[in-house]
């Protein structure tokens, strides 16, 4: 077998991927008892914050990374059927990002990176938070570069043809990557790095914040890309039909790795340090970057259909009846559509000039985002793995049950959790507090959204166990399992006529590098020239 | 390339609702709705040194038109004055400086929100069509006392603000 090796680098990958996932998720049960206030004895900002931290970077940095690499490497080996192109660098590429968790770790377990995940300064961490997440990103850069030469390999050797949808979306993730760490990279290496070790003694907190903003917004089409693959690649197929338009799907992939990237600065709505001019540009192609994923909706959606109906389903809606939903991958796309539909109506709020003041730093946007990250990308990654996790293990699927329980404990568990957040939020309360303790009478409004979200984190805390539980038992089942080979959905039409650039990286690069100078030059060349103050570290 | 008819006609309805959110946006525009944006520097670490933040400048000034200008500054952990008394439907301006790491100001139900980042002034101009007390919340993380950083502002009529306070100059 070709890709014996990448499978061993997904095993490998989503062991430490699922590991993260898994104590990331007892530290969440344990903020939400923490922060609601309602348990005195269990007050502890110091607990909490550290917490919430490593919460923050295990889920956000750790979990999507590894679990992106790992499913890279079987997409790229199986959708264009050749071997891996130097495993040994893979491995090195593994290893460096595992030393670089294993390193930002120990600051953040033993309270002395309590900066939370976005480690905004003057507020200083230990310096090895700043060196670990900066090994944990090159190490990725590593899994972008095979990404690429693998497919620029293929396009040389099949002149003429057009990359397979899966290895087309996963190229351009790894190139959305790159150039979507960047931002944070610039600002780890030549401001956070130099000044955590005492070689600098101040940095401009506000060309920080511009940096990480490049990074904050495309990051989360990073995590989302690998959930889109299952929802084009293996939902229509798993749902018994066809794919409904490969061109458009190859559209929506271009235009979420062109549009994501200049448009971070929605998350800098409110900062002094940049104009309203370009906070209007960068909030505009916001909402561009939404047409790919209303086409994406709209694909899924009537690919689901054509299933259904040949299924046997008539009428209207008689083709929602007729999908297995028993068949994990297709619960799992259903709930994270649902979850995707009101989490991207919610974004929009944030993303509106005006009306993001009313919310902005308040608990609508963890809200916001649990319910498109956790909601919408990591229950996809649940049916990846549940779909892929017995091919590469070579051992059957412990229980379809077990894992459909899981699918919906953790959407009811996640509307349980995120549907207060919101309320809350428009009630003012802010994200990032460990209890509360304003002596003020809107606190009383917030309390029974309190109980809520503590019975929607123990929910999810059960639903990740059991994750947990089925995987473990999975490999150690002692029935092997029989299909090991990875199919992708058929188009309906394969695709013809697609004009060239669609098809060319280099093209791609040149889009984003003209739209990124236009969008973060000046932005970011300002600092150079304004009379700016520096700020030197602070505890916390 | 095959373009359904059924997708065409979502093309324009995905289309659509972009332009309607659009709309939105450029609306608020329209209405002098606009984001705190001045990009103006200060040096954080000697506001006392400086005429608008020292500290006996704090607080609510009527400005010779009428209109009513607030200089705070956030640090950690409290918003200075820690509290401000000020009028119902009145355009007022506030100015924002942090004395040490990154805060965000917000008072709940209402649109005065902004992030106070070291090195930078915050301006923000608003009005509070609602009398009654707000708590002003730290929403940003900046330290292990983030909980504990709140400040209280009382909107008052504006009768009662020119009947007891414009008299004063705004002190509460």
């Amino acid at each position: 077998m070709n890709d014996h090796q990448s499978r061993r680098l997904a095993l490998w990958n989503w062991t430490v991927a699922f590991a993260a996932f898994l104590f990331a998720s007892f530290l969440g049960f344990y903020q939400v008892v923490e922060r609601s206030g309602l348990f005195d004895f269990l007050e502890s900002p110091k607990g909490y914050f550290a917490s919430v931290s490593t919460h923050g970077v295990l889920m956000a940095y750790v979990l999507t990374t590894f679990f992106i690499m790992g499913f890279g490497y079987l997409t790229a080996t199986t959708s264009l059927k050749r071997p891996l192109w130097q495993p040994g660098l893979a491995w090195a590429g593994f290893f460096v990002s595992l030393i670089g968790t294993v390193l930002a770790a120990i600051p953040l377990l033993t309270g002395k990176a309590s900066v939370l995940y976005t480690f905004y300064p003057p507020i200083q961490a230990h310096a090895l938070f700043y060196i670990g997440a900066a090994l944990l990103v090159v190490g990725s850069w590593v899994w972008c570069a095979i990404m690429v030469v693998m497919a620029v390999q293929w396009h040389r050797d099949n002149p003429g043809r057009t990359l397979p949808l899966a290895m087309y979306a996963t190229v351009a993730n790894a190139l959305l990557w790159l150039w979507t760490s960047a931002g944070v990279a610039l600002e780890v290496v030549f401001q956070l790095i130099p000044w955590a070790l005492g070689w600098n003694d101040t940095l401009d907190p506000g060309l920080a914040r511009t940096l990480f903003a490049w990074t904050l917004h495309p990051i989360v089409y990073f995590w989302l890309i690998p959930a889109y693959i299952a929802l084009y690649c293996f939902v229509p197929r798993e749902a018994g039909g066809y794919l409904f338009s490969e061109e458009m799907a190859k559209f929506a992939f271009l235009g979420l790795l062109i549009f994501s990237l200049p448009i971070g600065f929605h998350h800098l709505y409110v900062d002094p340090e940049q104009g309203a001019g370009w906070k209007l540009w960068h909030g505009v192609g916001t909402f561009l970057v939404a047409v790919p994923t209303l086409v994406t909706g709209f694909t899924v959606l009537a690919s689901m259909e054509i299933a259904g109906r040949l299924n046997g389903g008539k009428g209207l809606f008689g083709w929602i009846g007729t999908l297995p939903w028993r068949n994990p991958m297709v619960l799992a796309a259903i709930l994270a559509l649902l979850m995707l539909i009101l989490g991207g109506f919610g974004g929009i709020v944030n993303a509106s000039y005006a009306l993001n003041t009313m919310i902005h730093n308040t608990a609508w946007v963890p809200g916001h985002f649990h319910l498109i990250f956790a909601g919408t990308t990591v229950i996809l990654y649940f049916a990846i793995a549940y779909h892929l996790w017995p091919k590469i293990t070579g051992r059957k699927l412990v229980s379809n049950t077990l894992a459909l329980i899981q699918l919906w404990t953790w959407f009811v568990g996640m509307t349980l959790l995120s549907t207060p957040w919101h309320v809350l939020g428009l009630l003012g309360q802010p994200r990032r507090i460990s209890g509360v303790t304003y002596n003020s009478l809107l606190t009383l409004a917030w309390q029974p959204y309190e109980l809520f979200m503590i019975m929607g984190g123990a929910v999810l805390l059960g639903s990740a166990v059991l994750f947990g539980v089925i995987l473990w038992r999975t490999w150690k089942n002692p029935e092997p399992e029989t299909d090991t080979g990875i199919a992708y959905a058929e188009p309906i039409h394969p695709p013809e006529g697609l004009p060239a650039w669609v098809e060319n990286i280099k093209t791609w690069n040149l889009v984003i590098l003209v739209l990124m100078l236009i969008s973060f030059g000046w932005p970011i060349a300002q600092f150079f020239f304004l009379k700016t103050y520096e700020s030197l570290p602070w505890g916390y | 390339m095959h373009i359904d008819p059924l997708e065409k006609k979502w093309l324009y309805v995905a289309l659509g609702m972009v332009v309607l959110f659009l709309g939105s946006i450029f609306l608020s525009l329209a209405l002098g709705i606009k984001p705190p944006s001045n990009v103006e520097t200060i040096d954080s670490a000697r506001l006392h040194l400086s005429e608008e933040f020292a500290e006996d400048n704090l607080g609510v000034h009527i400005q010779p038109d009428g209109s009513i200008k607030v200089i705070m500054v956030a640090g950690r952990y409290g918003f200075f004055p820690r509290h401000i008394t000020i009028p119902a439907d009145t355009p007022i301006t506030f100015r924002w400086a942090s004395i040490d790491v990154l805060h965000g100001v917000h008072m709940p139900m209402t649109n005065m929100s902004t992030m106070v980042v070291p090195g930078y002034v915050s301006e923000v101009t608003t009005t509070f069509p609602k009398p009654g007390d707000y708590p002003m919340l730290c929403n940003e993380y900046c330290g292990l006392g983030h909980d504990y950083m709140w400040s209280k502002v009382t909107v008052v009529a504006k009768q009662t603000w020119e009947r007891e306070h414009a008299s004063k100059g705004g002190e509460s």
